[in-house]
């Protein structure tokens, strides 16, 4: 025994962790060197784009001049290596439109994102679990058809009008809520409820079959046969069991997150990083761009490698499965 | 068992007629529209749904039900070539790295690894900010992220057949590579392949008329779902109905198209 899970320990922290860390470093490369080839690809450049964000319309000799000394001339691989030697120091460059520097930017307005976010998340567990698992033990009972039909429609309802509705119905009729957004917790109530609803709809789908699998399994039969409380067999055994799936489907939804909060920023003026880019891409201030997308990928990857391990802590046979392959 | 399998081919029945319906008021939208789509008129902007108008009026006074049922057109051929786009790319990319192999399947994997650690929306938004607004940008940068997940499937699904009996037989018999994917992989993963598009063309519809809400597709003034909703943005407290018709709109579409995927599942996935 002592044996074993000191060999399970050692694949985790040589194998595991390494060459998911190994992963990502390659990844970001990638993340990075293809943010960087589309934004140079782009129609206008930055020499471009400077003079005009300072209201000067540049003759032909200037901008090539600019461009000299601003190093665009250089091969595109000479110039990605520099710009991610000044990313790797933090410095993503300077907004074309405000003239702040973008991380600056970015650290000011990240909170506001994972506020909402953050506040989806939550709302979208506390109500998607006891929906969930009600459906699954009241299987094909009224109640489980009514929340499966509701999750039905709230999957294919388009989160850019479910803002609009919501907006409309308690902020233009109801008037509980502002329109326009304060950044305060009044405030916050609608956009979390536009990116929770579909969220946890689907949510719910998915407990649901995650719960009747387990229910379905020889070891509730036993249990019932013993005379052990439904509760106890759904609290200790049935949950724990059906939690891997989840998790991981927690950690994908911060990507849809992260991504459904640049439209449901916009709609509701929200000041986060979301309505930030869609300003960003109005205007083509590309640094703000490339800066969003790198901190975005940066995000996503370092959540789903948590998610992973949190997956491999929660289920030991995984754990002991992948490890027994890996060794051999 | 073979009850439940006719209850599904019944539905896949009933649903493809439905989506067929869409389709074909899609296609003959103008020829359906009570209005010309374009014509604006003066005396009536902004005037709520009646008898003349049963969806009002926008505006510039142009009718919102004949935009609707123009505008229907233009998503569904986006959303359709967006998916004939993702699924080729995918289906074929998949099944060369699966049967290849390898070096090519290692660059092939670690590419998609790549487009994947971009939350796809985001990347979307990203990719027809650089490239620039317009139609066929969305549609690009939408497939650029989507074709990831068809890739992955056909992939692994590759891998497992290659090394099956009949695959074997064909190789023995003689069959050229690309006869073999052709004939034998081809068959095996396609209907996996059309259960998983059936099943996403809801998400892209959503997603493409996402974008152009964002104002980054559609040039006006030609009529699209997406932004007429961004355009009732700002008469939401005067003008209601224009952003709750084109959003009905939508939702239906995506409903039945959601409806008909989990019957076409139900019917090609021999699991259930």
């Amino acid at each position: 025994m002592e044996n074993r899970l000191s060999g399970v320990k050692r694949y985790f922290t040589r194998h595991f962790v390494q060459r998911r860390l190994a992963e990502l470093i390659f990844v970001l490369l990638g993340v990075t060197f293809l943010t960087f080839i589309i934004t140079s690809a782009a129609p206008s450049d930055a020499a471009e784009m400077y003079f005009l964000s300072h209201g000067i319309t540049p003759s032909e000799t200037l901008l090539e001049q600019t461009r000299q000394e601003m190093g665009l001339n250089a091969p595109v691989l000479v110039r990605y290596v520099r710009w991610l030697g000044e990313a790797l120091t933090g410095n993503l460059g300077e907004s074309y439109q405000f003239g702040e520097s973008v991380f600056a930017q970015l650290s000011r307005k990240l909170p506001a994102t994972v506020q909402l976010a953050g506040g989806a998340l939550v709302v979208t567990v506390a109500v998607s679990f006891p929906l969930g698992i009600a459906a699954a033990v009241r299987k094909n009972k009224l109640a489980d058809w009514l929340i499966r039909l509701i999750s039905f429609v709230g999957i294919s309802l388009p989160n850019f009008w479910l803002a609009l509705i919501l907006l409309y119905y308690f902020g233009v009729v109801l008037k509980w809520f502002p329109v326009i957004s304060a950044g305060d917790l009044k405030s916050m109530v609608l956009p979390v409820m536009t990116l929770a609803i579909p969220l946890c709809c689907s949510y719910v789908r998915q407990i649901r079959t995650a719960v009747l699998e387990e229910l379905g399994r020889e070891y509730v039969t036993g249990a019932r046969a013993r005379g052990i409380p439904e509760w106890r067999i759904m609290a200790g055994h049935v949950l724990p069991g059906a939690l891997t799936p989840i998790v991981t489907m927690i950690c994908l939804s911060i990507g849809s997150l992260l991504g459904g909060a640049a439209i449901v920023e916009t709609i509701f003026g929200w000041p986060g990083i979301g309505s930030m880019v869609v300003d960003a891409i109005r205007v083509r201030d590309y640094p703000v761009i490339q800066g969003y997308v790198i901190w975005m990928a940066v995000i996503y990857l370092g959540v789903s490698l948590l998610g992973d391990i949190a997956c491999r802590l929660l289920d030991p046979q995984l754990r002991r499965r992948k490890g027994a392959t890996a060794d051999a | 068992m073979h009850k439940s399998k006719n209850k599904a081919a019944i539905r896949l029945g009933i649903f493809s007629v439905m989506a067929l319906l869409l389709i074909g008021i899609a296609v003959c939208g103008s020829l359906l529209a009570p209005y010309d789509p374009l014509a604006s008129d003066y005396t009536i902007p902004l005037s709520p749904p009646d008898a003349l108008h049963l969806c009002g009026t926008d505006k510039l006074g142009r009718d919102v039900l004949s935009r609707i049922l123009c505008g229907a057109g233009s998503s569904f051929f986006l959303t359709f070539v967006m998916a004939a786009l993702v699924t080729v790319i995918g289906t074929v990319v998949g099944m060369v790295a699966g049967y290849a192999g390898g070096l090519t399947d290692s660059i092939l994997m670690r590419c998609m690894d790549i487009l994947l650690a971009f939350p796809g929306s985001v990347f979307a938004i990203a990719v027809t900010g650089i490239i620039g607004v317009g139609i066929f940008n969305t549609v690009a940068a939408l497939a650029l992220v989507w074709w990831t997940k068809y890739a992955r499937l056909v992939r692994s699904m590759t891998v497992s057949l290659k090394d099956r009996d009949f695959v074997w037989q064909a190789r023995f018999g003689g069959a050229s590579e690309s006869k073999i994917l052709l004939c034998c992989i081809l068959p095996e993963v396609l209907p996996q392949v059309v259960t998983m598009a059936a099943m996403d063309i809801g998400n892209m519809m959503i997603s493409l008329a996402g974008l152009s809400f964002l104002g980054l597709a559609s040039q006006p003034p030609a009529p699209e779902w997406g932004y007429m909703l961004y355009e009732s943005r700002q008469y939401m407290q005067t003008a209601p109905w224009m952003m709750i018709f084109p959003g009905i709109a939508l939702l239906v579409t995506v409903m039945v198209f959601n409806l008909l995927g989990d019957s076409v599942r139900d019917v090609l996935d021999p699991k259930n």
